[in-house]
Formats: C-alpha cells, sequence, structure tokens
C-alpha cells in the first residue's frame, strides 16, 4: 500500500499544530484514497509522543529519538526522512511550510528526484488526463496555490514522479481529532542506520526562540491594514479601534513590505491564516494572497475609498470612505452604544 | 589565497508586488511585458553578504551567476556596478518550463562548472515563486550543507562561517564548514548601492547575444577590453543531461491556472454619514458579532 505520510515538527517536545492539522488533512486524503496514514517523528526524548499523534487518525509513527537530533538540524533529519521515504515508497508527503518545512522538504524532494509544491491552500484528490498518449492518471493530489504575486490560482499535480509533496502554512487546514481512542504503532527507528557522522556538521551555537506574542489565529475579531493605510502612524487607528473591540490587529503583506506593521502579524498566503468571527480590513485592496488567508471569515468589513477594491466583493459590507474618517466614527458610536 | 571564492546566485523576476490592473490579460493569462523586470530582493542581500565576506578578505572573489532569459544580463551587470566580481548567465531554450528541481539541477552543474568554491549565498526566495526551495535543492544537488534564512553574518574565518539565522519564532546562531550554501532572509542587511567607478568601467559590459546587436563602437570596446564580456553558458556548456531539465525534467506541472474571479456577493453598501455608520455599528451589536 503506498500510504499518505506527514513530517511532524515538534515544540517543547509536543506536536506543532501545523503538523496536527497535516495529520488531519492525511488522514481525509488516506481515507479517500483507502490508504493508511504514517507519521515521521525526529527528535529527543520522544518516549510518549505516539498518544499524541494516534488520535488524530496516524496507524503508523516512525520515532527517531536521538540526543543529537534535537533542536533540529537539516542534514541528520534529511537523511531519516529521505531513507524512510525511500523504504515505505508513499504516494503523499506533507510538510508544514514553517521555517523546519521549508528547510527540510526541499532538500529531501531534491534527494527523491521529486516534485513539491510550497505553500498550498488546498489539497484534493482528482484524476488527470493526458489527450497527447491518451492516459488517466488516477487519484493525484491537486496542489493548489495563488501563484505569480496572487494574480492567478495554480494547480499543480506530479502525475509521474513520486511521492507528491506539498508544505502547506499553519492555520490553512483545520486540526479535528479524527478519534480519541484510535490506536496505532510506535515504529522505533534505528537512527545509526541512516545518519552518518558528517550530518552533524552544523553546530548550533545559540538559539533565542520566543513565544510569539501575537495570537492572530485565536482571536475572533480582527482588524487588518493594507498599504492604503498609508503610514505606520496611521496604523495607531485600526490600533485604537482594535483596543475598544477587543480585536488583535494585522496586517497585508504590501502593509507589512511598507514597515507599517510587523512581519508577525502578517495575514495572507506568506502569513498566518485566520477566521474570525469578524474580520474588518482597513486599506486593503485584497489581492488573493491576502484573500486566501481570511476569507473563511464569519463577516467580512472593508472600509476602503475605492468601490472596486477585489476585497469588497467577498466583503459583507462595504464602506466606502477614507479610514481617517470612518474608524473614529466606529469607536465613537460603539462606545455610545455600548453603555 | 587569503580570501575565499564565492558564488551568489540571483534571479530576474517581474515585480509582482506592483502589479496593476493591466497586469492580467483579458485570456487570463499574465501579461509579462508591463511589469518591470527587477533584481530579485533577497538576491541583493545575498549579495550583500557575499561583499561583506570580500571587505573582510578582499582577496576574495564575488562571482554572480544567474539562470533566465538573455536580458537577465542585467541582473549581472548590476551585481557588478555594486561590487561583485564577474558573472555568469545560464540561458538556453531547453531550460525553458523548469520547475524548482530541475532549475537547481542546472545551477548545480554550473555551480560545479565554476569549481574549487568556499560559500553559496542566495536569496531566500523569489518574489514570482515565493518557494524557498531552489537554494537547498542546488545544496543537495552539489552535496553541501546549508543555511537558511540568514539575517547576519557574525564571523568568516578559514574554512568556518557563523551566520544568525530568522526564524519565524526567534533566531538561532549557526557555525559551518565551508563549502556551504547559504539563503538570505530578508532581514539582512540591505545591498549596498552601486559604486560610480565600477559603473563607469563596467557599464560597457555585454554577452554575446546581446554583442550581436551592438553597435560597432561597443563591439570595438568590449574586444579592446575581455572583462567587458560576459560570459554565456547553455545546456552543454555545464554538461547537463536535458533529460533533467525543462518540462521533462520537472515533476510538477501546472495543470490549470485560472485568473482570479470573484464571485459578486451582495454586499451592503454604506457610506462615511454619521447615520450609516451607526446603523452599522447597532447591527453588528444586536446581531452579537461585536459587543
Amino acid at each position: 500500500m503506498r500510504n499518505v505520510f506527514v513530517y511532524c515538527e515538534l515544540e517543547d517536545n509536543n506536536v506543532a499544530d501545523v503538523s496536527l492539522e497535516l495529520l488531519t488533512k492525511g488522514k481525509d486524503l488516506a481515507g479517500q484514497l483507502g490508504v493508511q496514514l504514517e507519521a515521521i517523528v525526529i527528535g529527543s526524548g520522544l518516549e510518549n509522543i505516539g498518544a499524541q499523534i494516534f488520535k488524530y487518525g496516524a496507524d503508523t509513527v516512525y520515532v527517531a529519538d536521538d540526543k543529537r537530533l534535537s533542536p533540529y538540524t537539516t542534514l541528520p533529519h534529511t537523511s531519516i526522512v529521505t531513507g524512510l521515504l525511500k523504504e515505505h515508497n508513499p504516494q503523499i508527503v506533507l510538510f508544514g511550510a514553517t521555517s523546519i518545512g521549508r528547510d527540510i522538504a526541499p532538500r529531501v524532494a531534491s534527494a527523491m528526484r521529486c516534485g513539491l509544491t510550497a505553500d498550498c491552500t488546498s489539497l484534493v484528490i482528482g484524476d488527470h488526463y493526458v489527450k497527447k498518449t491518451d492516459t488517466t492518471y488516477k487519484n493525484l493530489l491537486y496542489q493548489i496555490r495563488p501563484a505569480f504575486g496572487g494574480n492567478i490560482i495554480a494547480t499543480i499535480i506530479n502525475p509521474d514522479m513520486h511521492p507528491q509533496m506539498a508544505t502547506v502554512r499553519q492555520g490553512v487546514m483545520k486540526k479535528e481529532v479524527f478519534d480519541e481512542n484510535h490506536q496505532g504503532e510506535v515504529k522505533k527507528v534505528k537512527v545509526a542506520d541512516y545518519v552518518k557522522d558528517e550530518d552533524f556538521v552544523i553546530e548550533i551555537i545559540e538559539r533565542h526562540i520566543e513565544k510569539s506574542k501575537v495570537n492572530l489565529g485565536a482571536s475572533p475579531i480582527i482588524v487588518a491594514g493594507g498599504y492604503g493605510v498609508g503610514s505606520k502612524e496611521n496604523f495607531d487607528l485600526l490600533y485604537q479601534l482594535a483596543d475598544v473591540l477587543g480585536a488583535e490587529v494585522g496586517g497585508s503583506r504590501a502593509a507589512v513590505d511598507a514597515g507599517y506593521i510587523e512581519h508577525e502579524r502578517q495575514i495572507g498566503q506568506t502569513g498566518v491564516t485566520v477566521r474570525p468571527k469578524l474580520y474588518i480590513a482597513c486599506g486593503i485592496s485584497g489581492a488573493v494572497q491576502h484573500r486566501v488567508g481570511m476569507d473563511q471569515s464569519a463577516m467580512i468589513v472593508s472600509i476602503n475609498t475605492d468601490e472596486h477594491a477585489p476585497i469588497n466583493s467577498i466583503a459583507d459590507y462595504n464602506i466606502h470612505g477614507d479610514l481617517n474618517e470612518v474608524i473614529p466614527k466606529l469607536i465613537k458610536f460603539y462606545k455610545k452604544n455600548t453603555k | 589565497m587569503n580570501g575565499f571564492k564565492i558564488i551568489v546566485l540571483a534571479k530576474q523576476v517581474p515585480d509582482t508586488r506592483n502589479v496593476g490592473k493591466d497586469a492580467m490579460k483579458e485570456d487570463g493569462t499574465v501579461n509579462r511585458a508591463v511589469l518591470p523586470a527587477i533584481f530579485n530582493p533577497e538576491d541583493l542581500n545575498a549579495l550583500e553578504l557575499a561583499l561583506q565576506v570580500k571587505d573582510k578578505y578582499p582577496d576574495s572573489e564575488v562571482i554572480i551567476l544567474t539562470m533566465g532569459p538573455p536580458r537577465a544580463a542585467d541582473i549581472i551587470r548590476e551585481a557588478i556596478y555594486r561590487g561583485a566580481d564577474k558573472g555568469y548567465l545560464i540561458t538556453d531554450r531547453r531550460f525553458a518550463g523548469s520547475d524548482t528541481l530541475a532549475t537547481s539541477y542546472a545551477i548545480s552543474q554550473a555551480v560545479k562548472k565554476i569549481g574549487d568554491f568556499d560559500l553559496i549565498f542566495a536569496g531566500r526566495q523569489a518574489i514570482d515563486g515565493d518557494t524557498a526551495q531552489v537554494g537547498p535543492q542546488a545544496a543537495e544537488k552539489v552535496g553541501i550543507p546549508q543555511i537558511t534564512y540568514a539575517e547576519e553574518l557574525i564571523s568568516v574565518e578559514k574554512e568556518k562561517i557563523t551566520i544568525k539565522r530568522r526564524l519565524e519564532n526567534g533566531v538561532e546562531t549557526v557555525a559551518a564548514p565551508m563549502p556551504v550554501l547559504i539563503t538570505v532572509h530578508g532581514s539582512a542587511p540591505d545591498c549596498r548601492p552601486r559604486h560610480a567607478k565600477r559603473l563607469m568601467k563596467y557599464k560597457y559590459a555585454l554577452t554575446k547575444t546581446e554583442m550581436k546587436d551592438a553597435d560597432d563602437l561597443r563591439k570595438e570596446l568590449v574586444e579592446k577590453r575581455p572583462y567587458l564580456l560576459i560570459e554565456e553558458w547553455s545546456v552543454d556548456d555545464i554538461g547537463a543531461d536535458v533529460k533533467w531539465l525543462g518540462l521533462s525534467g520537472s515533476p510538477t506541472k501546472v495543470k490549470k491556472v485560472e485568473n482570479i474571479v470573484l464571485a459578486a456577493k451582495e454586499a451592503k453598501q454604506i457610506d462615511t454619514s454619521d447615520e450609516q455608520l451607526e446603523e452599522f455599528i447597532k447591527e453588528l451589536i444586536e446581531n452579537h458579532t461585536i459587543g
């Protein structure tokens, strides 16, 4: 059976959210294909890691447990993943589009000589017909992502050279327990069989990892600004509105690139994906890379001087006007009506 | 030699950050003609880190390597104006359609042809694809370690380089032996500007392809001053197997490309009058969206 594999990342020896989301998606894909879901975990002190993974539907977990494997470095992890993939010949392999996933996945893809699609926003099983050879490829993985500055949505497939590999950002897929009682098998990886001493050439001198202070994903209300906000100072207005509404502030890539707001608040394909109850987009034109990061919001309000901004077509409310005029009024009326 | 041989990988990209209304043609394909071609921003950060190594070890040689159509020679000239010593343009129609795997194969072949290098710097990712794959894939194909997301050059000694990396949730300082490939994050120092003297010296530099269309005066100049000739490499020059290039060497295929057509949704239109804005706020409070 050619199964679905997920490379699981660790944060303080817990499986990272992005990996749990991928396990959830991987279980769904494996179900459609009638195959099993398998996970790879590499680190140190992983005696009980299986319990965290099995309830998301994994049938097998390959655990490589060795002091030298934590924290993550590229070469030893690549050697183990590549070795396991060559042995087990999966059809699909998923990685988080994180600092680690985007470091290891291309290296593995190159060693496997297979395709890799970065930052997918949707993964779907489907067929592919090639007219020239009159061949139908059954059950390929459609890897769907915005491309070319977000002006197009591309569906990528890897018909011949498998496994089909993809990376997905945190928050894009939903995390859902498959079955609290689902049990799988832990298979211990003999690390020495996969890793050479030369794999440990990179020396980590210092690490300074901080838990992100911003938690956009968990906020029910988000006030987001784009390039149209105009300046870092004008973003203060957004913070004021967020403050009275109990919201978090986010920004589009254009706003981050312009230096109006810090990178950790970026929403969209190359930032975080959010699904709040209310999304207030201020001066955001709404390129597709931004929209894929927020279009699942329950309610979208667009404040924009441009009536034809693309974001207006997915909004529930369009406020035509300058945010410098609109936001202070919104704050005033909110205070007035909630007293 | 008291210096290092440094290769910088760079790409000419369409400026997708400033896409205007005419960027898409009516048939839904991208109108590349209207998008300005620029030096991929993070490749400029990569060039800067390479030049910082050369600042410390002036005998170092910084070689810019790019793959693309003939006009990508602009990238090489730009890098030379800013301090690179020379460059190679990998160009051949048979590269067309290459995905990241095929591209990294071509680059690795060119890197091997240059040979005997100590360091490779590359931008983390290019703005037209944002994949961040070619750097690590090239490192794998050349058979050397990689350091991704470099933000700062901490130190460089004989056969050892120390780099601070920018991670999504922090920073990490690592040391690696040479040779090593380093991808550079946009938070690294900006690239130094063009150097006036270098601009004067190299502004007439041309590739062989460009020579064909050049006027006689310029041809003569390049013939007299060989350093003005930018070398172009074909598939054969880098000893690449066409099987691993272009569409045949690319495992990923584009099945479908959709222009973004937005499904129009019934949206409430609101102006900036007090009445309408207050009504809007009341509605949100009443349906428990806020409050």
